[in-house]
Parts: C-alpha cells; structure tokens; sequence
C-alpha cells in the first residue's frame, strides 16, 4: 500500500517539463509577432478594416482583427458640440483675434487629404480621408504678432492641449479637419471640430478643438507633459 | 468523519489572491481601454492607463515573491511536469470518471497554469514595449500592439474558463479560499494526491 503513493509523487514531480515548454514556446510566437506583426497586420487591414468602419453593431471591434481606430479621451465625459453651439476662437498673440462657428469655418476654402492616421503606440489606419480648413490659413487671416513662435490648441473638454511651433503649424499637411471619410468628423472622433497633422501622430492632432491660441514659447501640451515627444514626427 | 485535507498554504493562497485582484484590476480598464464605447464613456484616459500599466508590471511580483514559500515551488513543479498519466488523461473521454488517478492537479490545470503564465509574461513584454514608446522603432510598436491585443483577447478567454470551472466546484474553491478541501473531494478529483497526503 505504501508502494502506490510515493510512486505516484514522484512521477508528478518528475514528469516531463511541458509547462516551461509551453511558456517559452508563447514567448517565442510573441517575440516573432512583435517583429513581423506589423507586416501581417498590414495584409489583414487592407481586408477587413473598410467591413470594421462599417459595422453598425460595433462587435466587430471587440476582434483585433485589423487596423482600427481606437477612441482616446482623456477626460472625463465630453459634452457634445453641433452648429448650433460650437465655436473655436482664435486668440494670444495675434493682431485680429476672431471667434468662428461652424458655418464659418464650412465658407473658408476647403481642402481634402487621404492619409494614414498613427498613434504613437503603435496602431494605425490606413488611408483615412479628410476635408478642412488648412491652419495656415487660419494663422494667415489672424495674422500673427513678431513675438509668437508657437500654438496652443485647447480642446472642449476642459483639459487637453496640445502644441506646435509656428512652422509645424504652417505645414501644409496640418489641417482643422470638419469631414473624415466623408461625413462631418462625429463625437467619438474629436467632432464637430478637430486638428489633423498628417506627418505626425496622433497626439498631435487635438479632438474637440475649442481654441488655438498662439503663444512666445512652445508650451509642452497634454502627453508631452507626460513623456511623448515635444514634436511628435511619425517614425522619430 | 476524516479531517479536511491541506491543500494550498497561506503563502499560495496569498499570491492566488494578489494575482486575481491584479488580474481584474487588468481586465476592467483593459476594457474601458480597448473599447471605443467605454472609453468615451469614462474617459479619464492617462488614469486608467496608469491603473492597467502599474496593475499589469505588478502582476508578477506576488508569483515571484511566492517563490519564498517551499509549498509554493514544489506546486509550481508539479504544475510544470507532465506524465503519461496526464497525456492519457487528455486524451481520453472519461477523463472525470477517476479512471486515471490524477494528481495534485490534472492535465487541464496544468495546460491552464502554462498558457497563462506564457501570456502573462508576452503580455508584460507587449506592453512595456508599448508604454515605453522609445524603445523600439514604430513597426516593432505596432506588431506590440497586435500581440499584446490578441493575446489579452486569449487569456481573458482563459481566465474566464478558470472562473466558470471554479464556480461549479465549490469545494475546489474552497480549497483556495480556506486552504482546505474534505477527503471525499480530493478521492474523487485528485486520488493520486490524496493517497500522498493521507496515505491512511
């Protein structure tokens, strides 16, 4: 009777070591998707991604299947903003500050662009269309004084900022974006009013977009309080 | 009649615990982080990623803190080997008829201790890629992401199946609960182990 037991103990303990077999098998797999992933993913968005952003359920979305937006807001609930309230004021160190709605921001000349969207983290999108207002413009029609060299955006959500220096601004690519994939830029994605700055990520490109206030210094916004790069590039 | 059995010391009971409240903690704003509705919905963006972020690098500090406790290693061996008995055991259909005399855990548990172990540690690597945005170029962050996506997907499918098969037995969760499980339990779910601690 004694025999049974201790045999069984020690086939239990010295089994065949499966278990770190399988650890190490999983660390290796994850290793080899964090440095082709990105390739794989690529394929797999081209696919599926247009069926994604189309999905009226939102289920698809709990499926990490391709390159979809994900929605960031780093406050607390955001207020929504139509035609009928929405306003961004241009202001700081210009000569002709001004206050626009929406209405008056649809007159001024429009312009379209068809680029990726990249987050810092490391998901994208591809190919994502935009209509707006250049910045540029805007800063031209403000005229901005000798003494500004940089922006503060500010958004309606009471407590994210973001900033460029006067020349990132100026970019042609930087836009105050009212359409994305053809219709006004909903809720969710930082509507009715938004930055996007296609060279860099998306950080950079302020949701919500209450005020562009031009300033003497570069005041590090939001993320870059907490670490992201002051310039935000794509790639750097 | 026969007293309960000792099955997990206060030390492994302590770090199942640590683990399973770190683990939640993950999950929860894993969710408000991942999805789009629920993100929106709580915002609070940089404060659920420092929750998820610090939860996440501390969930492995109570497993490697166990290590401390001799019960803890030798569980941990026993979860890492396996027999022909638990090959036979996850092959066959009657697995739960006690035909095979299972140890101190079955071929399930162990497979289950292994595959969450593994994403735990590609979770952890996926993720310090991803917070620490310097460290590796942009594509490498994005083949992070998927990973790291993927595999919280998986182990959220673990963790669930972990919940539900305790839930049904209770008396297996009172064993991690009170570190005690009745005799007539341990004969019929592990006969193995149960002749090795009460041999009488």
């Amino acid at each position: 009777m004694p025999e049974r037991p201790e045999r069984t103990e020690q086939s239990e303990l010295d089994g065949t070591p499966v278990g770190r077999r399988v650890v190490l098998g999983l660390l290796g797999l994850g290793a080899i998707g964090v440095v082709t992933g990105s390739a794989v993913q690529h394929g797999l968005s081209r696919a599926l991604a247009p069926l994604q952003m189309r999905d009226p359920t939102g289920l698809s979305q709990l499926v990490p299947i391709g390159n979809t937006f994900r929605y960031y807001s780093v406050a607390g609930g955001v207020d929504h903003q139509d035609a009928t309230s929405y306003s961004l004021k241009v202001s700081g160190l210009v000569h002709t500050p001004s206050t626009y709605t929406l209405a008056d921001l649809q007159a001024l000349p429009q312009i379209a662009m068809t680029r990726d969207f990249h987050c810092v983290t490391g998901w994208y999108v591809d190919d994502v269309a935009w209509t707006g207002v250049r910045l540029s413009h805007l800063l031209d029609l403000a005229s901005p004084t000798l003494e500004a060299a940089a922006i503060r955006f500010r958004s309606f959500d009471g407590v994210y900022t973001e900033n460029m220096t006067l020349e990132q601004a100026r970019a042609d690519d930087v836009i105050v974006a009212l359409t994305m994939e053809g219709d006004p830029v909903t809720h969710n994605h930082g509507g009715p009013v938004r930055v996007y700055a296609a060279s860099m990520y998306g950080y950079k490109s302020t949701k919500w977009l209450s005020e562009i206030e031009l300033t003497a210094n570069n005041i590090p916004g939001y993320w870059e309080d907490r670490g992201y790069p002051l310039d935000g590039f794509i790639g750097e | 009649m026969s007293d309960p059995l000792p099955r997990f010391t206060a030390a492994e009971r302590a770090v199942h615990w640590a683990v399973a409240v770190l683990m939640t903690v993950c999950i929860a704003t894993a969710a408000i982080l991942y999805n789009g509705s629920l993100a929106v919905l709580v915002g609070h963006r940089h404060v659920v990623e420092q929750v998820h972020v610090w939860c996440g690098f501390a969930l492995p500090v109570p497993m490697l803190l166990g290590a401390v406790s001799a019960a803890y290693r030798t569980d941990v061996r026993r979860l890492n080997r396996f027999t022909s008995a638990d090959r036979d055991w996850l092959r066959s259909k009657d697995r739960r008829s006690g035909r095979i005399r299972v140890g101190k855990f079955n071929a399930g548990q162990k497979l289950n201790a292994a595959l969450s172990a593994g994403a735990t540690l590609v979770l952890l690597g996926t993720g310090t890629l991803m917070w620490f945005t310097g460290l590796v170029r942009l594509s490498w962050r994005t083949g992070a992401t998927l990973m790291h996506d993927w595999t919280a997907l998986a182990l959220g499918l673990l963790v669930l199946g972990h919940l539900a098969y305790a839930l049904r037995d209770t008396e297996a969760l009172r064993g991690m609960w009170s570190g005690r499980v009745s005799v007539h339990w341990a004969n019929r779910e592990h006969a193995a182990w149960a002749d090795e601690v009460d041999p009488g």
